[in-house]
């Protein structure tokens, strides 16, 4: 599904602020797989996101989604296939449009079949409301509001909403509940969860919350200073508890604060 | 005090100009930039719609005058979203290098004159008497507004107005924002162009003189029509744009009823512009001072 071979990037080469943000990563992940990583900050978890979704060109190496190359693709080239939420639940949606026309959005640009300018109809209309019920935020009532009057973890639900609208092949999730406070964040967490088993979703998701990196999903990685240093999955995966895997990280001296508590 | 005729000619005038409030509803509000393509386009709209009335038929005159625009607000887009001039200058240097384009479409004259010429005027004068010149400019801006709004809920619209209300967003999706930046700077000039073709068939005249200061007059147009319809639907705001432009024209018809020298108006409405767009600044410096002074940090 996503196959990633000898994936290298250096930012700012030749310059004192060189940084080596990748280095030959390798990984592939199949149809369904749910892949949680871990690891300490600047180990590379977002650049690997960045240049999985096409922010930047990488230095070296490929990347192949579902058969196909997509390494020199534009960004807004792959987003139609690629899911992406960040921890910033701003980022993910236009505050002055309204739900409706968010989901409109997200709904007519992906799905292949439409004209520039094709209009939603009464029955898209209909499927966003019974999409917006399922979020049990009640929004399905307020498809008319601008989406900045919501609130953060409203928004992020939304967001997840209008990414995963057309079943997208791979979903990048960089700790998208970690803005959010700890009960609106389980609540994302666990639509996330529902909505990612229900459409069989292929998804990434960074997070420094050890429970949930070895709850959720079917594989775990650790990273540090741009390698992957750890891999967990099948039996290993299920017999590790938190403190073990924090242990773990203290071994590889990625541990912080944040990986600390949420271990706790 | 105010007769029949100066309340007919400030409506006419202000649908007229309600296209260039339009174009800038969609420039920026829609798309967050000030596009100072504006006052050259509109002049360009007058300069060809008063060349091909005469040299053609008065009706090529606003496809033709459209077309134009288009090509002014490439232009702009092209600087800004290829070369990455940044967007003012972007619109400052089309607007410069259209003078000259403006001049030539007129044979390098500085007004082309259409007295006794056939115009959309003339031509509808004989079926509907004495709104002539109203019902004409009114049809042709609210076709205009709704064909924006319309196409403001297509999924083009939809990615257009997305660019201008959060580019974070538009960056992780799949919108091209050069494409979306282009179509809706073509957009707005189109229309403004339009506004310039209509006025200059309404006063049978072109001058290359016409769109200076075009930029301010359809920000003032369309920020008092923002005061007048402050929140609402997007056709609630195209039509604030509308009447906000007609509101304006009364003022400076009162203005100049007031015996208000006409050299003023630029002054006063560049005072408009300044204040509306600052209001929201000048209230943030007032509300400490009025509060007591709060803690500091």
């Amino acid at each position: 599904m996503l196959t990633l071979r000898n994936l290298s990037k250096t930012f700012n080469p030749g310059t004192v602020n060189e940084k080596a943000a990748l280095t030959g990563i390798d990984l592939h992940l199949d149809k369904g797989d749910f892949l949680t990583i871990l690891g300490s900050n600047g180990a590379g978890k977002s650049t690997l996101f960045g240049a999985i979704a096409g922010s930047f060109v990488v230095d070296s190496g490929s990347i192949h989604l579902d058969g196909r190359n997509i390494t020199n693709l534009p960004d807004y080239k792959r987003s139609k296939y690629i899911g992406r939420l960040f921890q910033d639940p701003l980022k993910g949606t236009a505050p002055n449009m309204t739900i409706e026309e968010n989901l409109a959005l997200a709904y007519l640009r992906a799905s292949q079949a439409h004209s520039p300018f094709s209009m939603i109809t009464k029955a898209d209309r209909r499927d966003f409301r019974e999409r917006l019920a399922m979020l049990e935020l009640g929004l399905e009532d307020r498809m008319d509001h601008p989406v900045g009057l919501l609130s953060g973890g409203q928004r992020q639900a939304l967001t997840l909403l209008m990414a995963t609208l057309v079943t997208p092949k791979l979903l990048l999730l960089d700790e998208h509940t970690a803005a959010l406070d700890p009960a609106t964040g389980e609540k994302v967490l666990a639509l996330t969860e529902r909505i990612v088993a229900q459409n069989r979703i292929t998804c990434l998701m960074i997070t420094h919350n050890i429970p949930s990196a070895l709850r959720l999903g079917n594989r775990t990685l650790m990273m540090k200073d741009g390698r992957i240093v750890l891999e967990l999955a099948g039996k290993q995966r299920a017999g590790m508890t938190p403190e073990q895997l924090l242990q773990a990280f203290r071994e590889q001296g990625i541990s912080n604060d944040r990986i600390e508590f949420s271990a706790q | 005090m105010i007769s029949t005729a100066v309340i007919f000619s400030a409506l006419e005038l202000g649908f007229v100009y309600a296209l260039v409030a339009l174009a800038l509803f969609l420039s920026y509000r829609v798309l967050n930039i000030a596009d100072m393509t504006t006052d050259g386009a509109f002049t360009l709209g007058c300069a060809v719609s008063a060349t091909v009335a005469l040299a053609g038929h008065p009706l090529l005159a606003f496809p033709a005058a459209m077309a134009a625009g288009v090509c002014a607000g490439f232009v702009t887009a092209f600087f800004q979203t290829r070369l990455k001039i940044p967007s003012i200058l972007a619109g400052i240097i089309t607007n410069t290098g259209l003078y000259t384009v403006n001049l030539a479409i007129m044979s390098f004259s500085s007004n082309v004159n259409l007295m006794g010429k056939d115009t959309l005027f003339t031509l509808v004068q004989p079926h509907l008497g004495a709104v002539y010149k109203l019902l004409p400019a009114m049809g042709i801006t609210l076709a205009a507004g709704a064909a924006l709004v319309l196409f403001l809920m297509t999924r083009l619209g939809l990615s257009v107005r997305a660019t201008g209300d959060n580019p974070d967003m538009v960056r992780a999706s799949s919108i091209n924002t050069a494409f979306t930046i282009t179509v809706g700077l073509c957009l707005s000039n189109a229309l403004t162009a339009l506004s310039g073709a209509v006025l200059a068939q309404y006063q049978k005249t072109a001058d290359i003189n016409l769109g200076t200061g075009m930029v301010i007059i359809g920000l003032a147009s369309l920020i008092i029509g923002e005061t007048l319809l402050p929140r609402g639907k997007l056709w609630v705001k195209a039509l604030g744009a509308v009447l906000g432009s007609i509101l304006y024209r009364f003022i400076i018809a009162l203005a100049l009823r007031m015996d208000l020298p006409s050299e003023c108006l630029k002054l006063i409405s560049a005072t408009i512009v300044a204040l509306a767009i600052g209001l929201p600044a000048i209230q943030d410096a007032l509300k400490p001072a009025t509060k007591g002074g709060k803690a500091k940090c």
